[in-house]
């Protein structure tokens, strides 16, 4: 179980843009966030992933509390969450080749040896050829790079997977490759996830429920300028 | 504009009822090439015809790296130095008559940026944020580019001190501006209260309504948008979708290019697919997304990859455009491939493939 209690978290603590909001994802469940772009979802999907630290509320991670956020996170909790953003040339080193970005988390955990086997049964999955892995980001297009991405947040096989907005600069084929993908590992795994986006027809497909932001706690309050 | 008399013949591809007149941009066999450092051709766009005409909205559709930005590229005269095109894209003169057209691909860079971007042909951009100028207000942006483009307002600037006619006659060239801008803020729907503000200032729908009315400001025949609803929330999208057919419907011929399904299905009355640089179908709209759906494998693909519907994927990606194979380019993906597509297969009757679905338009 993922739980979130009573987040208010921000980049301005006058004017934190997620206020009192709390959501819970049973293990094994999906659950879609609905909601404009701009209106703090993405902020939540962050510090439910460990990735930002909220104001004040609580996470508490299969039943352990979460004590700290980004490095300051113990190890076993952060690799817990499998991550995939939005916009995939943020979030990828544009000096590394596919196969190494996909294989970064393990090295980083100090799982190097696991790498090649791994990286290869994950780029089947994902759909990119040897080929594709040995080339860096700027050689391959938005949703070939995203394909990669997917492939790193499953790299350490992840509990918990966050996406946010993980499709929304995709074509209609490659979402639903992608989210195809996503689910054959939750299959698999029994892996819970939690994916923030805006598109209602995508999300009441893809999950087993979708929340709308305006109707958290707290969330109403939020100023949004749409 | 004039109507079209009842006995005359439609010509292949033009929209049935909403078109009048003469097309504003007949593209034929427009190819894009790019040398790449590496040696070899990139062929990012090949043989693309099609028409489109006032009053409507042709969307051309298909995903990241098909081609359809470097096409719009192509048409604006904004293609890296490394490109060869040929072909011919040529657009309706100020009249729509036939004399004083002019193709794009062989106009001069001093021609498309004095006479065409702007004014014959107004962008509505990608991403709006990164089109607007950070540092300044939407009215100050508005009113740069009326006075770039309709001159009008041109002797009233830096001219200080020229006596006290000339300021009386700046203080009404300056509340003529005002007015021109508040305007041309009106006719993209930007609130004038809102026209003091800096870009960061906007929500993404005021800053895309902003681009909007940069680009209405010419009152260019044509309006090209690139991707208008990237990024954006599905209500915006709708509503910018909109927009941009309320210009069409006020007589624009509107190209919009976009991967998104349903923003094209929302507004447009023709469709246009892309694939791998060519264009493999273009349909009607309705017929399109309706239960006829398209006649290209690729393009029923596309739509049964909605969440909406089947929501499966195409299997494998599209080649790389250096590297095409000989023969149809979605042979390696495509369910109905046989040994005849080993052959480019080329269009007819707005389909090029080898096994395309029945046209049924004729029998039912
Ligand atoms: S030409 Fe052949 S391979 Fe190409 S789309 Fe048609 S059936 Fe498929």
């Amino acid at each position: 179980m993922l739980e979130l209690s009573r987040i208010t978290a921000g980049y301005e603590r006058r004017a934190p843009v997620v206020r009192d909001v709390s959501l819970s994802v049973a293990a094994g469940e999906a659950v879609g966030l609905l909601g404009p772009s701009g209106c703090g979802k993405s902020t939540l999907a962050r510090v439910a992933a460990l990735l930002h630290r909220p104001y004040s509320g609580t996470v508490v991670i299969d039943g352990s509390p979460a004590h700290g956020w980004r490095h300051r996170a113990p190890r076993e909790q952060r690799t817990a969450f499998g991550v995939v953003f939005q916009q995939p040339r943020l979030s990828a080193d544009p000096r590394m080749r596919l196969a190494d970005l996909i294989a970064e988390p393990l090295r980083a955990t100090g799982r190097r040896e696991e790498a090649g086997g791994r990286v290869d049964e994950l780029a089947r999955r994902v759909g990119l050829s040897a080929e594709l892995l040995r080339r860096r980001p700027h050689e391959v297009s938005d949703g070939q790079l995203q394909r990669a991405c997917l492939a790193r947040a499953l790299v350490l096989r992840p509990r918990w997977l966050i996406c946010d907005e993980m499709t929304a600069m995709l074509d209609a084929s490659t979402t639903a490759a992608l989210v195809a993908v996503v689910e054959e590992y939750r299959e698999e795994t029994g892996a819970g996830l939690l994916t923030v986006g805006h598109d209602r027809t995508l999300l009441g497909r893809w999950c087993d429920r979708t929340v709308r932001w305006e109707d958290l706690a707290g969330a109403a309050v939020t100023p949004t300028a749409d | 504009m004039t109507t079209r008399s009842p006995e005359a013949p439609e010509a292949p591809g033009t929209p049935g009822g909403r078109a009048a007149g003469e097309p504003v941009l007949s593209v034929r066999g427009l190819s894009v090439r790019f040398r790449m450092r590496t040696g070899g051709d990139v062929a990012a766009v090949t043989d693309a015809t099609f028409d489109v005409w006032p009053g409507e909205c042709l969307a051309l559709i298909g995903e990241s790296g098909c081609g359809k930005s470097v096409l719009a590229s192509a048409l604006l005269g904004l293609l890296p130095a490394n490109a060869r095109t040929v072909g011919q894209a040529l657009l309706a003169g100020p009249g729509g008559g036939p004399g004083d057209g002019l193709d794009l691909l062989a106009a001069d860079e001093r021609t498309l940026a004095r006479t065409v971007r702007g004014r014959r042909i107004g962008l509505v951009p990608q991403s709006p944020a990164a089109h607007l100028t950070p540092v300044r207000t939407v009215r100050s942006q508005l009113h740069e580019t009326l006075r770039e483009l309709t001159g009008v307002w041109k002797a009233g600037i830096g001219k200080a001190g020229t006596g006290k006619a000339g300021s009386r006659k700046s203080g009404s060239r300056k509340a003529g501006l005002r007015e021109a801008g508040e305007a041309a803020a009106a006719r993209a729907a930007f609130p004038a209260d809102h026209l003091d503000r800096h870009p960061h200032e906007l929500s993404g729908g005021l800053a895309q309504r902003a681009a909007t009315a940069l680009a209405l400001v010419g009152d260019a025949p044509l309006l090209l948008a690139d991707e208008p609803t990237t990024g954006l929330d599905r209500d915006l999208v709708d509503r910018t979708a909109d927009e941009l057919r309320r210009h069409a419907d006020a007589g624009h011929a509107l190209l919009m290019i976009t991967h998104d399904l349903a923003a094209a299905e929302r507004i447009a009355d023709r469709v246009a697919v892309m694939y791998a640089g060519r264009i493999v179908e273009i349909a009607d709209a309705t017929t399109f997304f309706g239960t006829r759906g398209p006649r290209h494998p690729y393009a029923r693909g596309l739509l049964d990859a909605l969440p909406e519907r089947a929501f499966t994927p195409i299997p494998g990606m599209p080649p790389e455009l250096g590297d095409l194979p000989p023969g149809c380019a979605f042979a390696a993906r495509c369910p109905k491939a046989t040994d005849a597509c080993g052959t480019v297969p080329s269009p007819a009757d707005g389909v090029a493939c080898h096994h395309a679905e029945e046209d049924r338009t004729c029998s039912n």
